[in-house]
């Protein structure tokens, strides 16, 4: 791994490297650091080394690369990178383009991007190599509209829109579901097939259609009010706020919550979808069932739970999604029906 | 030795060019003497060749380029510091201001310092009490780090600033319950930079009425005082902040204001070195500029003291994307939002917790170890509250859950209680918890997720 800190805060680069020294690489138990190569350019360093920061890091992983190395690139952060080209531009006098950047802004940033990719290294035991560039980019004031940004999108084929708002209700990791995307995701799903289950593409389609339809419905009752919809769009709204808030947000300094398996993902995600389903189902056949018969079930609190399950005892979680196909059907069964019924016939006497 | 030559070839402005100069330095030190013998400081900006263009740190007028005469001294500018500097006024040249005696020079030191090596640094996590809520409860201020307010023109900054001055403390919290000042020296050091006579006045009677003076040193650069001075007097602070910090073994808090004063008087140099203009016609290096100031905030290892900063800065027509308080942000560890939406209330210190932010978390045993949990939560409530009235206005009241409601009122209460104190009230972070959970109690307890159950059994019961 590869951490370029371009242009960062002097804390910050401190924090990593007291930090990173005491924390246990998952896969070998040794320090994280003995696979890890810091580049510290703090923003008070010379302007020319922050404009080679970025360069120097990717060099580097070029060289682990063609030893058969995956390597990961971090690069916190490009905008900074730009602004000290923008800064070396104007030293030289040079023509400025959109916003003062140099003209070759767009340019300079493909050629940077171009240099990730995956490698069949030289030699006769054809070892396969590959560098990833994770880079930062910070548009002023959140307006993604401006060069660097602009520039960037063109290149890169994934995009994690941190949000402003998210990070405002101490949602984290503040990744918007919505405007985020990763052009790898058909790429990906063997491996998501092979190593979570048979349904990931599905499973993942329904949740992002569920947050789709959450964001079309909330502008709805911003004009009418919750009343307006119908019991299956509660429960749809209900499910969207559990997979914001027990799935998609995740604790980094809680020991069990920090890390998910693909596995743990799926099954989580299997389970608040599962119960989605049931609980439509549910309503579909029983006329009689309010939304809160379904909120105040036990098994929600269970699902909001998951988070909180180690890795080792995941079997927790198939126990969970047998409880949710018995259980559910069984809200608000015949008998309740009955008294509801006859209820019913003596007020109206 | 300093050698006199009369090789000025022209003044312009604030500028002077020299010509025929060998072996100058940037940043250099230069004195020029006039006709009658009265000697003007300036430094080097640029040397091409043989001429070297020199920017004076008063004003030019009265020279003449036949008769003066200009000396390099082979220097850049030093600063003579001492602890005895402490509860005088300086201008932003460093000279007395107070019509007090001279200042003896413990040592001299460069006004630039040297950036801090990242390795050596140590990593902030103590806490500093303001005795503001806002602050303390939910972007704990924490020693080395750098924490701008964000203000805007005709908000209360400088009696926010004035306050914090005051109050200011480095103190422990003992078994969770008792708020200790710490016996360590603790020093504010106030930079003034093109602000009026008026809240150079506020600020200096402020610190004299309640005694902080003593342990306070004030730079002065009043609004119709050089540019240029603008430009050295950060330098001049921090520099003198560096020596207490990290010689003196003291915590020393700097409060800068005005940055926006700051930048502009970095624009208007720049202009007349006919630079290229970047963003707004702010110089393309303001980054690396004000980069150079706010990372000499921070802490070093095997040293006691700490420099930590507060810049504040009034955001042109409260544009947070204008290029300031935008580079500041990049560069600070976070912001303090003050909101005129609040100040219109009437609340004081109207600092609006969403978009404020403070990136350093201070260690779990240097104050309860609830405050962490209770921060997020109650900036989280907060905004769903916010969120809440503001479709409350759309739907009407009667669309709301008793839930919602709740919310509500957790806002509103928040806003006058939380938010809301006096100017001399000063809180101990103890306090401020006791009002958090008091203010908790209003939201029914399930949806108290961002708090782990034992601290809401733990704390919630002290309430009556």
């Amino acid at each position: 791994m590869i951490y370029v800190g371009c242009g960062e805060r002097g804390n910050e680069l401190t924090d990593i490297l007291v930090e990173f020294p005491h924390l246990k690489d998952p896969k070998s138990g040794k320090p994280l650091m003995d696979r890890t190569i810091v580049i510290a350019n703090t923003s008070n360093m010379p302007i020319a080394a922050r404009e080679a920061s970025v360069y120097t890091g990717i060099t580097l992983a070029e060289y682990y690369r063609d030893m058969g190395y995956n390597v990961a690139m971090m690069a916190d952060s490009t905008s900074r990178w730009a602004e000290a080209m923008r800064e070396m531009s104007g030293r030289l006098e040079e023509m400025p383009g959109e916003e003062g950047y140099p003209a070759y802004l767009g340019s300079r940033i493909s050629s940077f991007y171009e240099r990730a990719g995956l490698v069949t290294c030289l030699g006769k035991d054809q070892r396969m190599g590959s560098a990833t560039i994770v880079a930062a980019v910070s548009p002023a004031g959140g307006d993604m509209s401006e060069p660097v940004s602009q520039a960037t999108l063109k290149v890169t084929k994934a995009f994690w829109g941190l949000d402003a708002g998210l990070a405002a209700k101490k949602h984290f990791p503040s990744i918007n579901w919505l405007n985020s995307y990763s052009l790898y995701v058909n790429s990906v799903e063997d491996y998501f097939i092979k190593e979570a289950g048979a349904d990931w593409g599905e499973l993942r389609d329904l949740a992002m259609s569920i947050l789709q339809r959450e964001n079309e419905l909330d502008d709805i009752i911003k004009l009418v009010g919750m009343e307006a919809l119908s019991l299956q769009e509660k429960i749809l709204l209900d499910t969207a706020k559990t997979l914001r808030e027990d799935y998609l947000q995740q604790n980094a300094f809680d020991d069990v919550d920090a890390f998910s398996s693909t596995q743990k993902m799926y099954l989580m995600l299997k389970c608040i979808l599962t119960f989605h389903q049931e609980a439509i189902n549910l309503v579909n056949k029983n006329k009689d069932v309010e939304i809160n018969d379904i909120i105040d079930l036990e098994l929600k609190n269970d699902i909001s739970r998951l988070k909180q399950i180690k890795e080792s005892d995941l079997d927790q979680m198939e126990n969970i999604l047998s409880r949710i196909t018995e259980e559910l059907p069984l809200v608000k069964n015949d008998g309740d029906n009955q008294e509801f019924g006859l209820n019913k016939v003596v007020s109206g006497i | 030795m300093k050698i006199w030559n009369q090789t000025i070839k022209e003044i312009a402005g604030s500028l002077v060019i020299v010509e025929k100069v060998k072996n100058v330095a940037f940043e250099e030190i230069v004195e020029i003497k006039d006709s009658e013998g009265n000697i003007r400081r300036g430094k080097v900006l640029e040397v091409d060749r043989d001429i070297a263009v020199v920017q004076l740190f008063t004003s030019t007028q009265g020279l003449e380029n036949k008769d003066a005469q200009v000396a390099f001294l082979g220097e850049t500018l030093k600063f003579g510091v001492s602890e005895k500097m402490l509860g005088r006024i300086f201008t932003g040249s460093g000279e007395v201001k107070d019509g007090g005696p001279k200042i003896l020079a413990n040592e001299y030191l460069d006004i630039n310092g040297f950036p801090i090596n990242p390795g050596m640094r140590a990593f902030p996590s103590q806490f500093i009490q303001t005795g503001i809520s806002t602050i303390d409860g939910l972007n704990s201020l924490v020693r080395g780090q750098k924490l701008p307010i964000f203000s805007g023109s005709g908000l209360p900054h400088s009696e926010l600033a004035a306050q914090i001055a005051k109050q200011a403390r480095v103190v422990k919290v003992e078994n969770g319950e008792k708020v200790v000042e710490s016996d360590e020296k603790f020093a504010v050091i106030f930079a003034a930079m093109g602000v009026t006579f008026e809240e150079a006045e506020f600020f200096i009677s402020s610190l004299e009425s309640t005694g902080a003076m003593e342990r306070a040193a004030v730079f002065l650069n009043l609004a119709n005082d050089p540019i240029v001075e603008r430009i050295t007097l950060p330098r001049l602070a921090l520099t003198l902040g560096e020596y207490l910090a990290f010689e003196k073994d003291m915590h020393v808090l700097v409060v800068m204001t005005d940055m926006t004063n700051y930048a502009d008087a970095l624009r208007e140099i720049s202009a007349s070195r006919k630079e290229i203009p970047g963003r707004r016609g702010y110089p393309g290096y303001m980054y690396t500029d004000l980069a150079t100031l706010y990372e000499r905030a921070g802490l070093i290892q095997g040293r006691k003291g700490s420099l930590t900063q507060i810049p504040i800065l009034t955001m042109p027509d409260d544009d947070k994307q204008h290029p300031i308080p935008d580079l500041t942000g990049y560069i600070t560890e976070g912001q303090i939002m003050v909101d005129r939406k609040l100040h219109n209330q009437g609340i004081y210190p109207p600092i609006q917790p969403i978009g404020s932010l403070s990136r350093i978390k201070v260690d779990k045993k240097e104050t309860r170890e609830d405050l962490s949990a209770v921060q997020d939560q109650m900036s989280s409530s907060y905004a769903k509250g916010m969120e809440i009235k503001e479709l409350a206005l759309i739907l009407g009241e009667s669309a709301l859950s008793d839930t919602d409601k709740a919310y509500m009122k957790f806002a509103d209460e928040f806003e006058k209680k939380y938010i809301n104190q006096a100017k001399s009230e000063n809180r101990s972070i103890i306090e401020t918890l006791d009002i958090s959970w008091e203010l908790l109690s209003i939201l029914p307890k399930k949806e108290l997720k961002k708090i782990k159950p034992e601290f809401i059994d733990k704390y919630s019961k002290n309430l009556a």
